[in-house]
């Protein structure tokens, strides 16, 4: 019963956005108020139905409800309970309706703080938001309905798949779904700027704390899929760019550069077009990398064939969406005031070039992953193209970014002052260099990414600290007045300080991949193995029994010199219901370094094949994703940038037009 | 096996891939000279694992990987250069098998897509700049004579 009222709400859910679709934006064009308000009530009776039906199937997977075809394929009784909640969504048809859930959630926190907007513009976006969860709704309820029964209902469910079977999963998709979905009130703002045929600052004053928000979270679920893929794959990698990731990471570069454009817009009045570009791509990826991860397309030419009605269905929304917002933009874009001159060295300028190599570096992931598709598809060749191509490319151009990145946070706005710039980073610029130089000196013959990353960190990081010094401290000023001043720095350039000081750790963390060591090797007990300044050696091997798994775990010692500074348990699971292994990696972190053992399943003599890694400086990677996000929370919390300050600070500064 | 519905994680189909039970380079493959045993793996870590997604031949784990991996060190073994290897894997499997695209009538656009859209972003930024300033009024003769103006008479009054 409970799930048949999920079902009916989802419909109900359906009928709604077209409520919300089509009344407010009728009542924008005939400047009617009472309907324009339908939009703002419609948005939040859709978040409370779809919430009814999020909750049904939550409840079917908790209550393990095999009568529910959902239920029976992705679950099983024998499972923990956090598992059971998680493969919610950890199946084609629950992240789907995840994905609802969130963008319902975005669209009643419009319709909650979006008072003080002007009317036509709250009520477009909205009518737009309504159209984006019409379509997909639509999806959902026509070609991947959760709540389908199964008669007769079987005795136990076929189990969640073993690998998703990890507090990852709990983690990861919600997170990155919070950034993707998060993307489309930018792009539903950008819609309903491009209907009205105008534009102000206060437009970017209310999208950035949703941009915000979406971005914070994006950075995060990447993070956490990396880390989760590092520890769970076994051979220490953290990013292989496979279609999928390349999925998540378009969304992030096209965000990232929003990001920075619209403050531009903000503080500026200028680049108003360029941010409207960007706000429609920064969605328009995220919907393509749902496609790509949803039809399948990527992962098998076949999975059209399976179910053609899903990845046309999906073509279809994509389409609709990514060719409808560009066509706006080409018909609307010219009529919109460019404002705010900048000389090309300013700050202005600086988040220009920034710009312009992160999209391209978007850009050339979109080509890497489409292209062999395309080439396939007309000419029969088959190609790959695999990391070494993106590794060269997009590493150039990113690489060439984070350069750029700290004289564009130290230059000034509209005409800025290069040559003291350069003087006010002499410290930083030489220490990276300094540092590069050695480590390329230490890593002779090596690639050369290492001494690259690590000279740009170091720069980086230092250039950061010494611009938040400055804005805090002139010479002669004493120690007590320099604290004062520093309190009385926005919270937004702390966050933006910490997002810049986040990039250069991570860097910093990538630079120490040149310095690990790995090791392949068969452990025999007590038989010590070296990997890069520790060894190893195994003590035993065991079985153990797990609430819906076995598992061979070995207990070995880690040593530097003769005292053991660690002792960690590598293992594989075995799942009975799928007839699956799985890989977990033995870790232990020291200093920011982690040995990483990771092995196969043992020989008839006991002797265990392993790889062994050393790994320095490797969790900086995602410490400094973190930092990025908190960086971007810091942003968030700042006065200026709250949720609805901008729209009511905007309802008393300006006046409405007379209607 | 029935297709998995369920690929809500990202990188899932990486990870099934990966599901079998044994490591990808194994103790018993590798060469006992060290730096041939390091060419090889650079080597296999430029070409791609055929039946898997997107994964070189050194860290999967499928049967065939193995088999060209034990391939390629017998040919480094005899003597044979790494491009030497390289050519005779694609004779074989087509350039398919190499994870970086060779530049060539294919893929000349792929290759040097990433110079031709910063190429075409410069030249609209550029372009933008020209109109903008075209846009902007300058200030009249007249105009500047009475911002000297202004100028002079404030810096006299100090």
């Amino acid at each position: 019963m409970i799930v048949e009222i999920g079902h009916f709400a989802l419909v109900l859910a359906l009928a709604a956005a077209l409520a919300q679709t089509v009344v407010p934006f009728w009542g924008a064009r005939a400047g009617d108020v009472g309907l324009m308000t339908v939009g703002r009530n419609a948005a939040l009776i859709q978040l409370a139905l779809i919430a009814v039906a999020f909750a049904a199937l939550v409840n079917a997977h908790l209550t393990s409800d095999f009568s529910v075809l959902n239920v029976a394929e992705n679950s099983n009784v024998a499972m923990p309970t956090i598992y059971k909640i998680s493969g919610v969504w950890g199946n084609h048809e629950g992240s789907m309706l995840l994905w609802v859930l969130i963008l319902a959630i975005f669209g009643a926190l419009v319709a909650l703080f979006g008072r003080g907007l002007p009317a036509r513009l709250r009520a477009d976006a909205l009518a737009v938001q309504g159209l984006i969860s019409l379509a997909f709704l639509a999806f959902i309820l026509l070609t991947s309905n959760p709540f389908e029964r199964l008669a007769p209902a079987p005795f136990e469910g076929r189990d969640l798949n073993p690998i998703l079977q990890d507090p990852g999963l709990a983690i990861h998709p919600p997170m990155l779904y919070l950034g993707y979905v998060g993307f489309s009130i930018v792009y539903s703002f950008a819609a309903a700027a491009l209907i009205e045929g105008r534009i102000e600052a206060a437009w970017a004053r209310f999208v950035r704390p949703f941009t915000l928000v979406a971005w914070s979270f994006l950075t995060l679920g990447i993070a956490a899929g990396s880390f989760w893929a590092y520890y769970t794959l076994g051979w220490g990698g953290f990013w292989f760019w496979d279609p999928v990731e390349n999925a998540s990471l378009m969304p992030w570069l096209a965000g990232t550069a929003f990001l920075h454009s619209v403050a531009v817009m903000e503080k500026r009045d200028a680049l108003k077009i360029w941010t409207i570009f960007l706000a429609i791509l920064a969605f328009s990826f995220s919907l393509l990398g749902t496609f790509l991860v949803r039809s399948g397309v990527l992962t098998s030419v076949h999975a059209f064939a399976n179910d053609p009605r899903r990845g046309v269905f999906i073509l279809a929304i994509l389409a609709m969406f990514i060719c409808g917002s560009f066509a706006l933009f080409a018909w609307r874009a010219p009529m919109l005031k460019q404002g705010g001159l900048f000389a090309p060295v300013s700050r202005e300028g600086a988040l220009v070039v920034n710009n312009l190599l992160l999209t391209t570096a978007c850009a050339t992931v979109l080509f890497g992953t489409l292209y062999p598709l395309a080439l396939e598809q007309l000419t029969g060749e088959k190609i790959t193209v695999g990391a070494p191509f993106f590794n060269l490319t997009c590493g150039t151009l990113l690489l060439t970014a984070c350069l750029v990145a700290p004289f564009g946070f130290s230059l000034a706005w509209k005409r800025g002052d290069l040559l003291g710039v350069v003087q006010r980073l002499a410290l930083a610029i030489i220490v990276g260099v300094v540092a590069a130089l050695i480590s390329a000196a230490w890593l002779s013959g090596a690639p050369i990414f290492a001494p690259l990353a690590m000279g740009l960190a170091l720069f980086v990081i230092l250039a950061t600290l010494i611009e938040v010094g400055a804005r805090a401290w002139r010479p002669g000023l004493t120690a007590g007045v320099a604290l004062k001043r520093s309190l009385g720095l926005p919270l937004s350039f702390f966050g933006g300080a910490l997002a810049h000081l986040g990039l250069g750790v991570t860097l910093l963390g990538l630079s120490g991949l040149g310095f690990g060591a790995e090791t392949v090797a068969t452990l025999h007990k007590g038989v010590p193995v070296a990997v890069g300044p520790y060894s190893v050696t195994l003590n035993s091997v065991g079985e153990q029994v797990g609430p819906n798994y076995k598992e061979t775990v070995a207990s070995v010692a880690v040593r530097s010199g003769d005292t053991v500074v660690a002792e960690i348990a590598p293992a594989r699971r075995q799942f009975a219901s799928r007839a699956m292994t799985t890989t977990q990696a033995g870790l232990k972190t020291l200093g920011f370094g982690q040995v990483y053992v990771s092995i196969a399943d043992p020989a008839a003599d006991g002797a265990v094949p392993a790889r062994l890694y050393w790994k320095p400086l490797v969790t900086l990677i995602w410490l400094g994703a973190a930092a990025m996000a908190l960086g971007g929370a810091l942003s968030l919390a700042d006065r200026r940038l709250r949720f609805g300050v901008a729209a009511r600070a905007s309802a008393r500064t300006l006046p409405q037009p007379a209607e | 096996m029935r297709r998995l519905r369920g690929r809500a994680l990202l990188l899932l189909p990486l990870l099934l891939a990966l599901a079998s039970p044994a490591l990808a380079v194994q103790p018993d493959e590798m060469m006992k000279d060290p730096t041939l045993e390091a060419r090889a793996r650079s080597l296999s870590s430029e070409l791609r694992c055929l039946v898997c997604q997107n994964e070189s031949i050194d860290d999967s784990e499928a049967p065939l990987a193995r088999d060209i991996r034990i391939l390629i060190r017998e040919r480094i073994g005899k003597g044979e250069s790494n491009d030497a290897v390289r050519a005779y894997l694609v004779s074989r499997y087509g350039d398919f098998i190499l994870l970086r695209p060779p530049f060539k009538r294919e893929t000349w656009l792929l290759w040097l897509s990433p110079v031709l859209i910063l190429g075409l972003g410069l030249g609209a930024a550029l372009i933008a700049r020209r109109r903008a300033a075209r846009i902007t009024p300058r200030l009249s003769a007249e105009e500047e004579a009475r911002l000297a103006a202004l100028i002079d008479g404030d810096a006299s009054r100090r």
